[in-house]
């Protein structure tokens, strides 16, 4: 089990290593640098010429990746010309908030796809079977934006249940119970947009997993021995299917980064995937390199903590 | 992703070869999936044909005059905030996105054959090399680095955007088609084959291909859908389509000003439901041919 985990990540050191250096050439490819936005018709060119001297912009480039990439081991990102703040604060503050989306979403997600799987596969082919594949075939084929835009025009827009932008309303304080009500309100429309659309993989699991073992020896026996057929259910079935889920837990969170951007976008939320497209648009580049080596850190991590989780799970793949 | 290559293998054992009959059959025993077919049948050609008839450089004509037009004012479906139709843009931006769908899911079922093939047949450090590419690939941030690719690339244009959508995308197939590949070329014809002095090309090509071809098929509709949301959702974002190209993302784009958004609905939803139908429509004729590949699943 360690040799597989230690295997991961030697596997995951070059992975990011060559992403930084994509990063790296991007960066450097995107139109202008740093001291483009300084630019005023009072400055002086030759004033900008010798910032861009002295931070090494005219350095070959392995000196300049090195250079970039120490930084970046001491935490060092740079600042963001946009916000006049060091990379770092700046993402830390707005990953708090992707945090906290994210949360809630995969909570909501599991206590929407779990009953619904269970269910369905042990009343399969009854009405409510069809009613959850139905909307598994939905939810598999809607596009996380045209739902996030119908739920918000719907239920914030329509009805006024929820808030329409922002992550908190301005003026509350921290740490106050209200705050924190506040803060959930604000996060429950966009959180069960995420999860009404992850819901698929988790049902369909389920639901195949509970239909199989229906008719597994371990089963048989159980109710040959006179266990309740309720029990069979809650104890000997839930208890083998679920774990595996458990496992698809690291692609859960990867799925949840790339739709975050979407979801962000079309609420406003402050989190990290706004961040970006605002980033772009402002070409607030030191941003956007740190965000994109975060995500791709971060979906490297995912996949990793799944194929942790799934041999510790599962036996037969420990083995190998 | 160990783990998931071995999924398919199990999967793959199961499995009888699949003809196009099978695949008849099954769309025909599937009432939703009959209905989907006829419902894209009749959204491609309405498109398509509108779309010839239709005269581009009058729709995006800007009227002032007929800004934010309600349906009906002068327009089936209203106007933008430019006065344009939207019903005009509607049908221009559906072909648009259609064609750009189906250029990325050739282009990437192109590339994903081809390796997927030959590191599927010929194994070892060639299979080696390109499954730790695809497995690179794989985890990057797609979406994050198309967009910065969009932002970066001078003289962007749409076949720039198929090109750069095609760059990430082909490793699904890859990894899907290699695996079949891996069982295919094991089985008895294909030895057979081999000793009778047979060439690689036409092995791969002539024998192999033709048995996977009905998980080509049912994959590239599935991908299909995907790449059509895919390339919406990037133009709804600003990096899809360059500005003055017609796409279904941007009707929906309109919605992020609030006004529109909560007003406006006749700019945006008719565009939302149509991208909603079409998914719908895409994976429902792709799920029922997915059973008609898997014998397991099979209505009958």
């Amino acid at each position: 089990m360690w040799k597989t985990v230690l295997r991961r990540v030697l596997i995951m050191l070059p992975q990011l290593f060559i992403l930084s250096i994509i990063i790296f050439i991007l960066a450097k490819l995107m139109p202008g640098d740093p001291f483009t936005g300084l630019i005023t018709p009072q400055t002086d060119p030759a004033a900008i010429e010798e910032l861009r001297r002295k931070a090494g912009l005219y350095d070959p480039w392995h000196i300049q990746y090195i250079r970039w990439m120490k930084n970046a081991f001491q935490g060092n990102f740079g600042m963001s010309y946009a916000y006049k703040i060091p990379v770092k604060t700046l993402i830390g503050q707005r990953a708090n908030n992707t945090f906290i989306l994210s949360l809630v979403s995969v909570i909501l997600m599991y206590s929407i796809a779990v009953p619904l799987g269970v269910l369905a596969g042990r009343y399969q082919n009854s009405a409510l079977d069809r009613v959850v594949t139905f909307y598994n075939y939905v939810s598999y084929a809607v596009p996380t934006y045209v739902l996030s835009l119908i739920m918000l025009w719907f239920f914030g827009y329509t009805l006024g249940w929820f808030p329409k932008t922002g992550s908190v309303t301005i003026g509350l304080d921290p740490g106050t119970f209200k705050y924190f009500i506040d803060k959930i309100h604000h996060i429950i429309l966009p959180a069960m947009t995420y999860a009404l659309l992850a819901t698929t993989g988790t049902i369909q699991y389920l639901r195949n997993e509970v239909i199989d073992a229906k008719s597994l020896d371990y089963v048989k026996t159980a109710r040959s021995k006179g266990v309740p057929e309720k029990k069979v259910y809650s104890k000997h079935i839930f208890r083998n299917s679920i774990l595996p889920i458990a496992a698809f837990f690291g692609y859960t969170i990867t799925g949840l980064l790339g739709g975050s951007i979407f979801i962000e976008q079309i609420y406003s939320y402050p989190g990290m995937g706004n961040l970006f497209i605002s980033s772009i648009s402002t070409r607030d580049y030191s941003v956007v390199t740190s965000l994109i080596l975060l995500y791709g850190f971060l979906t490297l991590l995912g996949s990793l903590l799944s194929d942790i989780i799934l041999s510790i799970v599962d036996p037969r793949i420990r083995i190998e | 992703m160990k783990n998931k290559n071995k999924k398919d293998n199990n999967i793959q054992m199961s499995e009888k070869p699949t003809g196009f009959s099978v695949i008849v059959r099954e769309i025909k025993k599937d009432k939703l999936a009959m209905i989907s077919l006829g419902i894209l049948a009749i959204l491609f050609i309405t498109v398509f044909v509108s779309a010839a008839l239709l005269d581009k450089e009058k729709i995006m004509e800007v009227s002032l005059l007929d800004k934010y037009a309600a349906p009906g004012e002068g327009f089936w479906l209203g106007a933008d905030a430019g006065g344009r139709s939207i019903l005009g843009q509607l049908v221009i931006g559906a072909r648009n996105s259609i064609v750009v769908g189906f250029a990325v899911t050739f282009f990437t079922s192109m590339i994903g054959i081809v390796v997927g093939l030959i590191t599927g047949y010929y194994g070892g450090t060639i299979d080696n090399i390109i499954m730790r590419i695809v497995d690179f690939i794989t985890v990057l941030p797609t979406l994050m680095l198309i967009i910065v690719f969009v932002t970066i690339v001078p003289k962007y244009n749409l076949y720039t955007f198929i090109f750069i959508m095609s760059i990430f995308y082909w490793t699904g197939i890859t990894r899907l088609i290699r695996s079949k590949v891996l069982t295919e070329s094991r089985r008895e014809y294909v030895l057979a084959s081999k000793t009778m002095g047979t060439s690689d090309f036409k092995i791969l090509f002539r024998e192999i291909l033709p048995n996977i071809s009905s998980i080509i098929i049912v994959n590239s509709t599935l991908n299909l859908a995907g790449n059509i949301g895919i390339e919406t959702g990037l133009t709804f974002l600003g990096f899809g389509f360059p500005p003055s190209t017609p796409s279904l993302g941007t009707l929906v784009g309109y919605a992020t000003d609030p006004e529109v958004l909560s007003s406006k609905l006749w700019i945006w939803l008719p565009a939302s439901l149509l991208i909603l139908i079409m998914m719908l429509s895409i994976n429902y004729v792709g799920q029922a041919l997915k059973r008609a590949a898997d014998a397991r699943q099979r209505l009958g």
